[in-house]
């Protein structure tokens, strides 16, 4: 271990180790001193950063004075202390536990699991190949329940590190240390077969066991890889760090790397949901549409792609794209045109997607997947206190005493963010979660506040009405850092608990007791994710807690502040780098002459002075033939957007569609020519998480086939657009973004390569980077102030009626990312969970004479489709929810297209249906599948 | 409740069985649903349905809000609980058990376990051999249902099924409350909340007195509460009556007579150090006992002497490493039973985080005699120099077997001589056992040592809870060593390696005809020097001795 710099701050130990003098620092124990001095004390059950719980007893040294010998694990030493790890006494326990506990290993030999185990490694070290003990004859069976974890305890040594990974780490309470003496056994839940308990294989046991007891399904475990490669996880805005073991050109598995915002923990998505880049159905050839093909509404099945597509040459193909762009824009005229950028790509390709839309094609007209998502969020962050960006990170946000979570399931979302809420829990925090349905992190909360769908402004007027009422805001931070609060004093006044709480569904009592606790925290800090933002009154829901957060000073401290949790892996830095059609990078206005004089200079060109048009705005144009050409990276509209068959309808009306992606996609088949590209490990790139730090992606394997990488075919298809382009990689773009943005302005690559993540704002090179932004209440509004806005509660666009009388919301699933692109297509992740699902309060499911896991038919004015049900008491009634990754059910052929009027984000989060009992034949339509060769 | 993944999960959803919720609701009526109640609704479901389904365990985690492998973890830790799985056929209503430790091996209890294991109706009835349930003086020893049968036979056990007497009844001849209070009980609580005395007064006292802590370890208790009532409030106090030890019934002996005695200690202990609430952990095999405390500790609270701290009587559920005291504060809080890392120790970081006064209950029965008669009083009983009464459980090959309170140093010859009235006719004193199982195995040749703490440790044994089981030339060392080992790999808790496969390990060696002494020898020193609790180190006491005094029986 290396020195620590933050323990060489601490009061230091002297004490005497196998003769030498020795430090030790802080509450460092006599093992870690150990460590650091390189003296080396064999140990099982420890492992760093988990809590040290000596049973293992390989660690025993021999203190002076004391009776028995004691775990170097657990004792932290004292003033003059004389240790000894390494004479007889010591040695022979050490070496007697590693004995015992090899002679029950399979074949009392090393562990035929895992290659260089860590009981094989101290075994080896001190020569114990043959126990002089019996094995203990009877033997668990092997698990092989769980499509990506092999269970064998037959090599368990029962060091409990699983327990403490799965119950102190990751807090998914499903490993348990049952029976006792001789008879103890690792259980998942009450000894069910791991793929049969409520694991949602985080993978953390795997990743924390010491034997290949658990280990990665396949026997990837014996598999020596030929590199290591660091780089950051694809999915989620948690920005995990990990490493890509990679042999023969392909990832065998993954492993948590110790990183800011994940401390080496993962989630089943990042662990085990990376081999969809090894899927056979990865487009590995350019395609150009067979002449004659019509273009219709309907979807094209990826199996019959060849009847509609042929395969092509990279020139004939970028040819034949940037042709077709450069003759809508010589005909119809820059605004004719459009692009789509996306979340999952890097800052570099974001960057450059925007700066060929808007240089290239000449319109702003540029847009992406955070329209669907934190639009709202970001509207009415810039409108109030100038900044769209989190105040604070989830790693400091999760020290909060209040912990409020709202509109988001991190449990299933955030994964591994949720952990440390759920750590923060354990450690006497205050949860507060406030959602429709009620997910495994109210098992945590100290409050849930279940409330109606929609009902968000209502319920936090009524908290700020409590606020005010008692007199509990904060009178000074008001009085010196905002304005508008008599606005807001005057609206809420209509608000009194008792009013709203039959409309939200929640005790007055209770909105109370929380508008009180998170009013009179030491530190306080919300969470938000799309239950927030996806209403047609999103804007109006992030002013609210904006307000609340105000009126107590809640922000611009340690562990308090805002945190709209980001959903994509990069949407952060997509925003950040321009891809939105009113703003240039860093969120500097197209209309502001200034700025895009800046522009204009930066990149050589004249640019297009007015605001471009949205996602959903982009639909509607292109239905009505406003819009004709549209350059797709990476997007899914045909089956992200909103009301699909509107939106699938525009775009086979589109005269030149370009789409690059790396799966033929459900918007792949509207496109006139498919460009295939690369997957997230097969090049560089930053990506910037929910916590404003930049992450390095590294490159592990090579794309497939004829696949590019993004990087080339953008430059490939602007070089053919008339601009000149040299870019050679990743970083020569990075070091363009930080002309273009200020607040990024100091980070360097090398600083990149060498810290992995680096926090923004860092705008000049050495700075330390700002975790925490609006310090002392100065926000980065025109006169550093933060502003009030009012809003009054509003109805849905579409409230249940005689006809529609049920809710329906999307959502998304632990297993699934968003449109199923990418999670589909991963083995693992497909074997969960293999098909939609509709999500049914189980006395709902009742009334329709239907039972867990039979068809259900909805159907709202926009469209029908058909799925299994699952009941979920959890879900309230009246209320049905669907994840939106399923094209065989595409939740989006129900939602709403009606938008919030600021932030112009659709109304994913409420619409109205009716439901129907269904049949299997008639009414579910089933996923063709190409086998998959294992 | 969380959802089952796989298929079955998929298709059932998150659904809670309603009837099974209904059932635990039911049985936990309006007690508090705080994790330290787990063991305690266990109890509930066990005792009404005769096993723990595993419906009723996720009814019972969802209703206390804990993850179902918490609850399955503690459940399946405790041998008093049947946790069976869904498909899987209950266990009989009633069950059967016999002793087979120490002295109910020697007095037959292989034979009667065999003999009611052909002669009994196996769908209704079970038998199960069980440790020491601490009735060593009537051995051998069968518990039908909760009643048990001392020097039992196939017969006596069978009329007992036959007349459905299957549970165990108040003590017959106790001192209630009221006679207890008749006869100035409760006196000395009161003058101590008065003023009479001062708490320092009563500390200086008990360092007097040299009473030590009767449970085994023999920490000064004196001592122990000057440390407590320096900590930081708040403070608790634990009393163990987990008396587990093979060989020792001391404590049942002074609850089925002078109940009282020891809760007037308590209440003592209570205001001497200044704590908050008093935990009493019973083990679950004196379920009259527990009728009794029940009963006693309401008429206390019906009709109290003096302001009362809040007392919670606590179940054991069959697990001997509950009588070791960081065990006991863990099984308290509804947790298995595993013995905590020590520093910290219990009296800074105890029962639920705060500093606790642990205490064996037979050192809370002497505190009011202590007082009343003066430290002296206790400190000038003793023989060879050593200080203060013992009671000493004996059983096996003597006359008169049971509690003999003695003077400490008192010699093994004198013991059996002037308290035992000698051994058995026929028998020869061959050997004994002065602490119990773990204590270790003296030869005749060692019967004239002064029994007590301190004085033992040089031969490798120890007095512990004076719990003494008399060998004759009947009996067979090795044997009982043999029989110890056993006991230790089924109560081993299993949480460290040198005790948990250490046991398992030694017992297999000690099957052996021919013990391979040397590596039996090294084992013993991993398992002294590194286990966590006294139970691993203290294990190869017996087989140690055995090699050691026994020469003969390895030739």
């Amino acid at each position: 271990m290396a020195a620590n710099p933050k323990l060489m701050n601490e009061k230091a130990v002297s004490f005497k180790l196998n003769g030498q003098d020795v430090e030790a620092y802080g509450d460092e124990t006599i093992l870690q001193a150990a460590k650091r001095n390189d003296v080396e004390i064999p140990h099982l059950c420890y492992k760093e950063g988990y809590r040290p719980d000596g049973n293992c007893r390989a660690c025993m040294v021999e203190i002076d004075g004391e009776r028995v010998l004691a775990p170097s694990c657990c004792r932290q030493p004292t003033e003059g202390m004389s240790v000894s790890s390494d004479n007889e006494r010591a040695q022979h326990s050490q070496k007697m536990v590693l004995e015992l506990l090899l002679s029950d290993m399979p074949q009392q030999g090393k562990s035929p699991y895992k290659l260089n185990s860590e009981l094989d490694y101290w075994a080896e070290k001190f020569d114990i190949y043959n126990p002089r003990f019996e094995h203990r004859g009877e033997q668990p069976q092997p698990d092989l329940s769980h499509p990506a974890i092999a269970v064998n305890l037959d090599a368990c040594i029962q060091c409990t590190r699983c327990v403490r990974a799965c119950r102190e780490e990751q807090v998914n309470d499903v490993i348990g240390f049952a029976f006792r003496g001789k008879h103890a056994e690792i259980v998942f839940d009450m000894a069910e077969p791991m793929g049969e308990s409520t694991c949602v294989a985080c993978g953390e046991c795997v990743q924390a066991c010491p034997t290949g007891a658990l280990m990665p399904a396949k026997n990837v475990g014996l598999i020596e890889p030929d590199k290591v490669v660091d780089s950051v996880c694809p999915y989620c805005g948690v920005g995990c760090l990990l490493s890509f073991n990679v042999k023969n050109n392909h990832i065998q598995y993954v492993e948590g790397r110790d990183g800011p915002a994940n401390k080496s923990r993962l989630c089943v998505k990042g662990r085990y949901g990376f081999d969809y880049i090894h899927h056979p159905d990865r487009l590995t050839k350019p395609l150009i549409r067979r002449e004659g093909v019509e273009k219709t509404a309907a979807l094209v099945d990826p199996l019959e792609m060849h009847k509609y597509f042929r395969e092509a040459s990279w020139e004939e193909a970028l040819d034949f794209a940037a042709e077709g762009l450069n003759q809508i824009k010589g005909k119809q005229g820059s605004q004719a045109l459009a692009g789509l950028g996306c979340a999952k790509g890097s800052n570099e390709e974001a960057y450059l997607v925007q700066k060929l839309v808007r240089t290239g094609f000449g319109t702003n007209n540029v847009d992406h997947c955070t329209r669907l998502c934190h639009a709202s969020s970001v509207a009415a962050l810039l409108e109030t206190i100038g900044s769209g960006a989190v105040s604070n990170q989830v790693s400091d946000g999760s020290f909060a005493e209040v912990i409020i979570v709202i509109g988001s399931r991190p449990n299933d979302n955030h994964p591994v963010a949720a952990t440390f809420m759920k750590n923060a829990t354990e450690r006497g925090s205050k949860l507060i979660v406030i959602e429709p349905y009620g997910s495994d992190m109210a098992l945590h909360a100290s409050h849930f506040m279940q409330l109606r769908p929609g009902t968000d402004v209502l319920l936090l007027n009524a908290m700020m009405n409590v606020i005010i009422e008692e007199n509990l805001q904060n009178d000074k931070f008001i009085e010196e850092h905002t304005d508008g609060f008599e606005a807001i004093v005057e609206n809420v006044k209509d608000y009194s608990p008792e009013k709203v709480a039959p409309i939200c569904g929640i005790p007055p009592e209770t909105i109370k007791e929380v508008a009180r606790l998170y009013a009179t925290a030491e530190t306080a800090i919300i969470f938000w994710g799309m239950g927030i933002s996806q209403h047609v009154h999103g804007t109006d829901n992030a002013r609210c807690l904006i307000a609340l957060a105000l009126m107590t000073g809640q922000i611009g401290r340690t562990s308090t502040g805002l945190h709209p949790l980001r959903g994509q892996n990069n949407v952060q830095g997509t925003s950040d780098v321009g891809l939105i059609p009113m703003v240039y990078p860093d969120y500097q206005p197209v209309t502001d002459e200034n700025v895009r004089k800046k522009f204009e200079s930066l990149w050589g060109t004249t640019l297009d002075p007015n605001v471009g048009k949205t996602v959903v705005e982009m639909m509607h144009a292109i239905y009505d033939k406003d819009i004709n050409g549209l350059y797709i990276m990476g997007e899914n509209p045909a089956m992200s957007d909103p009301n699909l068959n509107h939106a699938r309808e525009a775009l086979s009306r589109l005269d030149h569609l370009v789409v690059q992606d790396i799966f033929f996609t459900e918007t792949c088949g509207y496109a006139d020519v498919i460009l295939p590209a690369s997957a997230f490990p097969e090049k560089d790139g930053t990506f910037t998480n929910t916590d404003r730090r930049v992450q390095l992606g590294r490159q592990a394997i090579t794309p497939p086939g004829d696949a590019k990488q993004d990087l080339w075919i953008i430059q490939q298809i602007a070089n053919r657009m008339g601009l000149d382009w040299h870019y050679e990689q990743a970083k020569d773009v990075f070091q363009e973004i930080r002309l273009a943005l200020p607040s990024m302005a100091g980070i360097t690559w090398e600083r990149l390569e060498e810290e992995n993540s680096v926090t923004y704002p860092l705008r000049n090179v050495g700075d330390p980077g700002e975790p925490i932004i609006f310090k002392d209440g100065v926000f980065p509004t025109d006169d550093g102030r933060g502003r009030f806005v009012p809003a009054e509660y509003i109805e849905p666009a579409e409230l249940p009626d005689d006809d529609y009388p049920v809710v329906f919301i999307t959502g998304r699933q632990l297993e699934h990312w968003h449109t199923g692109t990418m999670t589909r297509h991963s083995r693992v992740l497909d074997a969960i969970e293999p098909g939609p699902c509709i999500i049914i309060n189980p006395e709902d499911l009742t009334s329709y004479g239907l039972k867990s896991g039979d068809i259900l038919v909805v159907e709202s004015r926009r469209g029908v489709i058909a799925a299994t049900t699952r009941a979920d008491e959890g879900m309230q009634k009246g209320v049905v929810m669907m994840p939106f990754s399923f094209n065989e059910a595409a939740g989006n052929l129900i939602t709403n297209d009606a938008l919030d009027p600021v932030g112009k984000i659709p109304e994913f989060k409420f619409c109205a249906v009716k439901l129907r009992k269904g049949n299997r034949a008639n009414d579910q339509i089933s996923r063709k599948k190409i086998k998959v060769d294992e | 409740m969380k959802r089952t993944r796989g298929k079955k999960g998929r298709i059932l959803g998150r659904v809670m069985d309603q009837h099974a919720l209904l059932q635990v609701q039911e049985l936990i009526g309006k007690q508090p649903k705080t994790r330290d109640m787990l063991i305690e609704h266990l109890h509930k479901i066990q005792d009404k349905y005769h096993h723990i389904s595993n419906r009723h365990i996720l009814a019972l985690a969802k209703e206390m809000n804990l993850p179902m492998a918490e609850v399955y973890e503690t459940a399946t830790f405790y041998h008093h609980f049947d946790v069976t799985k869904e498909d899987e056929i209950p266990p009989p209503a009633i069950t059967v058990r016999v002793c087979e430790s120490l002295s109910c091996e020697m007095f037959g209890a292989k034979k009667l376990i065999e003999e009611l294991g052909s002669d009994i109706d196996k769908k209704h009835i079970r038998i199960q051999p069980v440790p020491c349930v601490g009735r060593c003086a009537a051995a051998p020893v069968a518990v039908v249902g909760t009643n048990p049968i001392e020097k039992a036979d196939k017969a006596s056990v069978i009329s007992a099924i036959e007349k459905k007497e299957l549970s165990d009844s108040l003590p017959s001849d106790y001192i209630d409350y009221n006679s207890y209070k008749d006869k100035g009980g409760y006196k000395t609580l009161t003058d101590c909340i008065n003023g009479k005395y001062q708490s320092e007064e009563i500390i200086k006292l008990l360092e007097d007195s040299n009473l030590r802590g009767l449970g085994g370890a023999g920490f000064p208790t004196g001592r122990k509460w000057r440390i407590l009532s320096e900590q930081k409030v708040p403070r608790m106090i634990a009393i163990n009556i987990d008396e587990g030890e093979p060989g020792t019934f001391k404590d049942r002996y002074y609850l089925e007579t002078d109940p009282h005695r020891f809760i007037e200690g308590t209440l003592i202990a209570h205001w001497a150090i200044q704590a908050e609430d008093i935990y009493i952990y019973l083990r679950d095999e004196y379920a009259g006992c527990r009728l009794m405390l029940e009963k006693e500790l309401a008429e206390l609270q019906n009709n109290p002497p003096c302001k009362l701290p809040k007392i919670h009587l606590r179940r054991g559920a069959g697990a001997y490493i509950c009588g070791e005291e960081s065990a006991m504060i863990e099984s308290i809080e509804g947790k298995r039973g595993m013995p905590r890392l020590r520093p910290p120790y219990l009296a800074q970081v105890g029962l639920f985080g705060h500093p606790t006064l642990e205490q064996n209950m037979e050192s809370m029965h002497w505190i009011r005699d202590i007082i009343e008669n003066g430290a002296d009083w206790f400190s000038s009983n003793g023989r060879r120099d050593r200080k203060g009464l013992r009671s000493f459980s004996v059983s096996g090959r003597v006359k008169k077997p049971g509690v003999h309170v003695a003077p400490a140093g008192i010699s093994m010859r004198e013991l059996i001589d002037e308290y035992c009235e000698g051994m058995l006719e026929g028998h020869e004193f061959y050997g004994y056992f002065p602490g119990g199982a773990s204590g270790g195995i003296l030869p005749a040749s060692l019967g004239d040592e002064p029994l007590d703490f301190d004085t033992l440790q040089k031969h490798g044994c120890f007095i512990g809870s004076a719990a003494i089981v008399v060998l004759s030339d009947k009996d067979s060392a090795k044997q009982m060593a043999l029989n110890s080992m056993r006991f230790f790999e089924d109560e081993s808790c299993g949480q460290c390696t040198p005790c948990r496969v250490g046991t398992a390990k030694a017992v297999k060696l000690m099957e052996k005809e021919e013990w391979d002494k040397s590596l039996l020898e090294e084992l013993s020193t991993a398992m002294i020097d590194a286990s966590i609790c006294g139970l691993g180190q203290a294990a190869p006491n017996p087989l140690r001795c055995a090699i050691k005094y026994f020469p003969k029986e390895f030739k």
